[in-house]
C-alpha cells in the first residue's frame, strides 16, 4: 500500500458486453481519480455506463461482459494483478458498493438481523450480541425508527426507501476506504436524504473514506461532491471541480442536463429536454456520440473528439465547448 | 354519490370531472406474526405483543377525473401502501375504496377485471416488479394481447411503439430485465403500464431512477397523454420539484395520515401544516454548493409505535399540551385547502 497514492485511480477503463446482437461498449474510455476523504459525483444519462463502471471497480462484471482495457488502481495497486481471493477480501473490507437495487444486497428470505449480524461477523471477531448491537446502531444511523423491532423484519416488510437505507447501513458497517454508492438516495425524501448525506460526510471527514456517489440528482452532487465526472454513452465527457462544472459547463450535454432540472423550468409548461433519443450503444454514430442531439454540432464533430484540459482541472470531450459562457459566468 | 360529497369538492378542481377514486376512512395494518418462541412465551403468560405497523391510518381522499394529484411524505409514511390500495391491488384493513362511485371490493367478474386494467401502477422498484425470466417484448406485449387490445399480427409493431414512447430502443426488446440499466428498467415498467391504455395511473416514484433529461422526457409524455387521453394520475414522489411541476393538487402524508391537502400553488406559497413547512424548507437546491448536511433532529417516529395525538408533535416546534393527546382533524382552512393542525383552532 502507498500512502500518497490516491484511493482510486481509473485510467481509460473499457468494459464491453459481447452479446449476440453485437458488442455493447457500456464503458468505453472512463478516467477519474478519487482521493482520501473526497467525494466524486458520477452523473450522466441513464444507460451511460455508471453502474457498469462501479461493477468494474469491485470486480462484479459477469459474462458476456468483461474489462476490455484500461487500469484500475486502488491505493496505487493495480486491481487486475490481484487473485480472486485477494479481490474478495478487498471487496468485503476495504471497498463497499451500495447497489442501485437494494435487493442485490438483501436476501429476500432472510431476516434483516440475520443478514446484518452475518456481515458484521464475517469481518470482525465479535460476539453475536455485540454484532447485533452494531447492526442496530447502523440502522439508527440511517434513520430507521424502532430499530430493535425492525431488525426482526424481512426485506419485503420494508418500504422502498427503508430497503435502500438498510443497504446503506450494511455498507457503512466496516468504514471501508472506498464506497461506491449507486443512486443510494433516489427514493428518499429530503429529510432522510439529509441524514444519510450527513453520515456520508462524517465518514469521509473522520475515517478518510473516499466516495464515488453515482446519481442523477444534480442538487445532491452540488451539495456533497468535490469533483464531478459527467458520462455520456460510455465515456466521461466532462470533469472538474463541482462548482466550476455546474456554474460554467463546457460540454453541450452537461449544459442540456442542467437545463432540464424541473425547478429551473416553469410549472405546467413542457420541461426543457435534450432533443432526440439516447443513441443505441450498438450503433453509435461515428465521431462524437452526442452529435445527433447536439445544438452546436459541426461537420468536424464526425471525428472522435479529444478531451483537452480547457482550463486547469477542467476537461471536456468536445471541440466546440461553451467557452464564451464560461468566461461570462 | 351523495350531494354533500360533490359540494365539498375543492374549488380549485371544480373544472375537473366526477370522482374517479374516493377513499373513505381507509386504513392498512400489517402485523408481524410472532415466531414460535414468542408464541410459546405468550402462551405461558409472558407479555409479548405482536408488532403492528399502522401503515395507513384513516385516510379520506378524492381524486377527480383528469386531475393530477401529487402524494408526498417521508420514507415509510405509507405512500406506496396507499397507492396499492388506490390501484386495487391491495385490500384495505378498514374503510372503502370507490372507483367511479362503486366499491371495488364488491365489484365482480368482468367489471372488476376492467377496473383493474384501466388502473395501472408504475412501481417504485422496477427490479422486483418485472419478471426476470420474461423478455421485454413479453413483459410489455402480454397484457394487451390477452385483453384483445391488439391482434397478434400487429403485436410487434405495437410493442415497438410502446417502447419508443417510453424512450427505449426497440432493438433491445429480446433482452431480459437484468441486461438493462436501472433507468431503462424503470422505463420498461412505464411502457408496460401505458400499453394497456389505462385511464388512471398510479405512479410510485416513477421517475426517481431517471436522469433529469430523461425525466423531462417522461414527465412531458405524462402531461401530453393527460391532454390527449384525459388520463388521471396519482403521482407519488419525494421530489417536490417534480410534484410542483406536474400536479394540480398536492397531498402531504405523515406517518400514515394525510396532514395537508391543497392546490399546488397554495401548498408552495401558503403551506399551513408545520410538517409541510419543514419539508419545504429542506428542499435541496442545485445552487447550494458543498454544504454540511444536517442529520434528522429528534427521534424519527415509528409506525409501530406512533406518537399519541398529533403524530408530528415530537418534532413540531409549535407543539402544545393538546397536541400530545388529541388527534387534529383534517379541516378546510381555505377553499380546497385542508390541514390537520390544532393551531388552526386559535384565531
Ligand atoms: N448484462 C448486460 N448485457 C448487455 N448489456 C448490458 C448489460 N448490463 C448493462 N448493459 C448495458 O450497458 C449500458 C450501461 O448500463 P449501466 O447500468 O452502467 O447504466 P447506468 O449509467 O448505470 O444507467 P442508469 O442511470 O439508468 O442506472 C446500458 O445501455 C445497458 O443496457
Ligand atoms: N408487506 C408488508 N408487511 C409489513 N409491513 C409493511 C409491508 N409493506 C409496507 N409495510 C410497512 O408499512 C409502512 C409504510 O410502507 P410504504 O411502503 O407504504 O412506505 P412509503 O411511504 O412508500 O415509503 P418509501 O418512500 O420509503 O417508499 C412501513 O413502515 C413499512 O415497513
Ligand atoms: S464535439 Fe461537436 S457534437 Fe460533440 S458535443 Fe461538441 S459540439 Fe456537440
Ligand atoms: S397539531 Fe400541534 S404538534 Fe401537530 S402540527 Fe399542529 S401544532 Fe404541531
Ligand atoms: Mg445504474
Ligand atoms: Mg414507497
Amino acid at each position: 500500500m502507498n500512502d500518497t497514492a490516491p484511493t482510486l485511480e481509473v485510467r481509460e477503463l473499457r468494459t464491453h458486453f459481447f452479446t449476440r446482437a453485437g458488442v455493447v461498449k457500456a464503458v468505453d474510455d472512463v478516467s477519474f481519480t478519487v482521493r482520501r476523504g473526497k467525494v466524486l459525483g458520477l452523473v450522466g444519462e441513464s444507460g451511460s455506463g455508471k453502474t457498469v463502471t462501479g461493477f468494474s471497480i469491485i470486480g462484479l462484471v459477469d459474462p458476456p461482459g468483461r474489462i476490455a482495457g484500461g487500469q484500475i488502481l486502488f491505493q496505487g495497486k493495480d486491481l487486475a494483478s490481484l487473485s480472486e481471493a485477494e479481490m474478495r477480501h478487498l471487496r468485503g473490507n476495504r471497498i463497499a458498493m451500495i447497489f442501485q437495487d437494494p435487493m442485490m444486497t438483501l436476501n429476500p428470505v432472510l431476516r434483516i438481523d440475520t443478514q446484518m449480524i452475518e456481515t458484521v461477523q464475517a469481518h470482525a471477531k465479535v460476539s453475536r450480541e455485540e454484532a447485533r448491537q452494531r447492526a442496530r446502531d447502523a440502522l439508527g444511523q440511517v434513520g430507521i425508527p424502532s430499530p430493535d423491532e425492525r431488525l426482526k423484519s424481512y426485506p419485503h416488510q420494508f418500504s422502498g426507501g427503508m430497503r435502500q437505507r438498510v443497504a446503506i447501513a450494511i455498507a457503512l458497517l466496516h468504514k471501508p476506504d472506498l464506497i461506491i454508492a449507486d443512486e443510494p438516495t433516489t427514493a428518499l425524501d429530503v429529510t432522510i436524504q439529509g441524514q444519510i448525506l450527513a453520515e456520508a460526510q462524517k465518514l469521509c471527514a473522520e475515517t478518510g473514506t473516499a466516495l464515488i456517489w453515482i446519481t442523477h440528482d444534480l442538487s445532491v452532487v452540488a451539495g456533497l461532491a468535490d469533483d464531478i465526472a459527467v458520462m455520456y454513452a460510455g465515456k466521461v465527457v466532462e470533469s472538474g471541480p463541482v462548482s466550476q462544472v455546474l456554474d460554467a459547463p463546457l460540454h453541450p450535454y452537461t449544459v442540456g442536463l442542467i437545463g432540464s432540472v424541473p425547478s429551473r423550468n416553469r410549472r405546467g409548461e413542457p420541461l426543457r429536454q435534450i432533443p432526440g433519443m439516447t443513441p443505441s450503444l450498438l450503433n453509435l454514430p461515428e465521431g462524437c456520440a452526442f452529435r445527433s442531439r447536439c445544438p452546436r454540432a459541426e461537420p468536424n464533430c464526425a471525428v472522435p473528439p479529444p478531451m483537452p484540459e480547457y482550463r486547469p482541472g477542467r476537461f471536456a470531450r468536445c471541440i466546440h465547448p461553451h467557452l464564451e459562457e464560461a468566461v461570462a459566468a | 354519490m351523495s350531494e354533500a360529497m360533490t359540494a365539498a369538492r375543492p374549488a380549485a378542481t371544480a373544472g375537473a370531472g366526477a370522482p374517479i377514486i374516493e377513499l373513505r376512512g381507509v386504513s392498512k395494518r400489517f402485523s408481524r406474526s410472532l415466531d414460535f418462541a414468542a408464541k410459546l412465551a405468550r402462551r405461558l403468560g409472558a407479555p409479548v405483543r405482536e408488532d403492528v405497523v399502522h401503515a395507513v391510518d384513516g385516510v379520506d381522499l378524492t381524486i377527480h377525473k383528469g386531475e393530477v394529484v401529487g402524494l408526498v411524505g417521508e420514507s415509510g409514511c405509507g405512500k406506496s401502501t396507499l397507492g396499492r390500495m388506490v390501484a386495487g391491488i391491495m385490500p384495505p384493513s378498514a374503510g372503502t375504496v370507490l372507483r367511479n362511485g362503486q366499491d371495488i371490493t364488491t365489484l365482480g367478474g368482468a367489471e372488476a377485471r376492467l377496473g383493474k386494467l384501466r388502473t395501472q401502477m408504475i412501481f417504485q422498484d422496477p427490479y422486483a416488479s418485472l419478471n426476470p425470466r420474461m423478455k421485454v417484448t413479453e413483459i410489455v406485449g402480454e397484457a394487451p394481447l390477452v385483453h384483445g387490445l391488439v391482434r397478434r399480427a400487429g403485436l410487434d409493431a405495437y410493442v415497438d411503439a410502446q417502447l419508443r414512447r417510453a424512450g427505449l430502443d426497440p432493438a433491445f426488446k429480446r433482452r431480459y430485465p437484468h441486461q438493462f440499466s436501472g433507468g431503462q428498467r424503470q422505463r420498461i415498467g412505464i411502457a408496460r403500464a401505458l400499453a394497456v391504455q389505462p385511464d388512471f395511473l398510479v405512479c410510485d416514484e416513477a421517475v426517481a431512477a431517471l436522469d433529469v433529461s430523461i425525466q423531462a422526457q417522461i414527465l412531458n409524455l405524462f402531461m401530453q397523454l393527460r391532454r390527449e387521453l384525459d388520463l388521471t394520475y396519482l403521482f407519488i414522489s419525494h421530489d417536490l420539484g417534480v410534484v410542483e411541476h406536474l400536479s394540480d393538487r398536492v397531498v402531504i402524508m405523515y406517518l400514515g395520515r394525510v396532514v395537508e391537502e391543497a392546490p399546488v400553488a397554495e401548498i408552495f406559497q401558503r403551506a399551513n401544516h408545520p410538517y409541510t413547512q419543514a419539508l419545504l424548507a429542506e428542499v435541496p437546491r442545485i445552487d447550494a454548493r458543498k454544504r454540511a448536511f444536517a442529520g434528522v433532529k429528534g427521534e424519527i417516529p415509528s409506525p409501530i409505535n406512533p406518537p399519541s395525538g398529533c403524530h408530528f408533535h415530537p418534532r413540531c416546534p409549535f407543539a402544545m399540551e393538546r397536541c400530545r393527546v388529541e388527534r387534529p382533524a383534517l379541516r378546510e382552512i381555505a377553499p380546497g385547502h385542508r390541514s390537520a393542525c390544532h393551531l388552526n383552532d386559535r384565531v
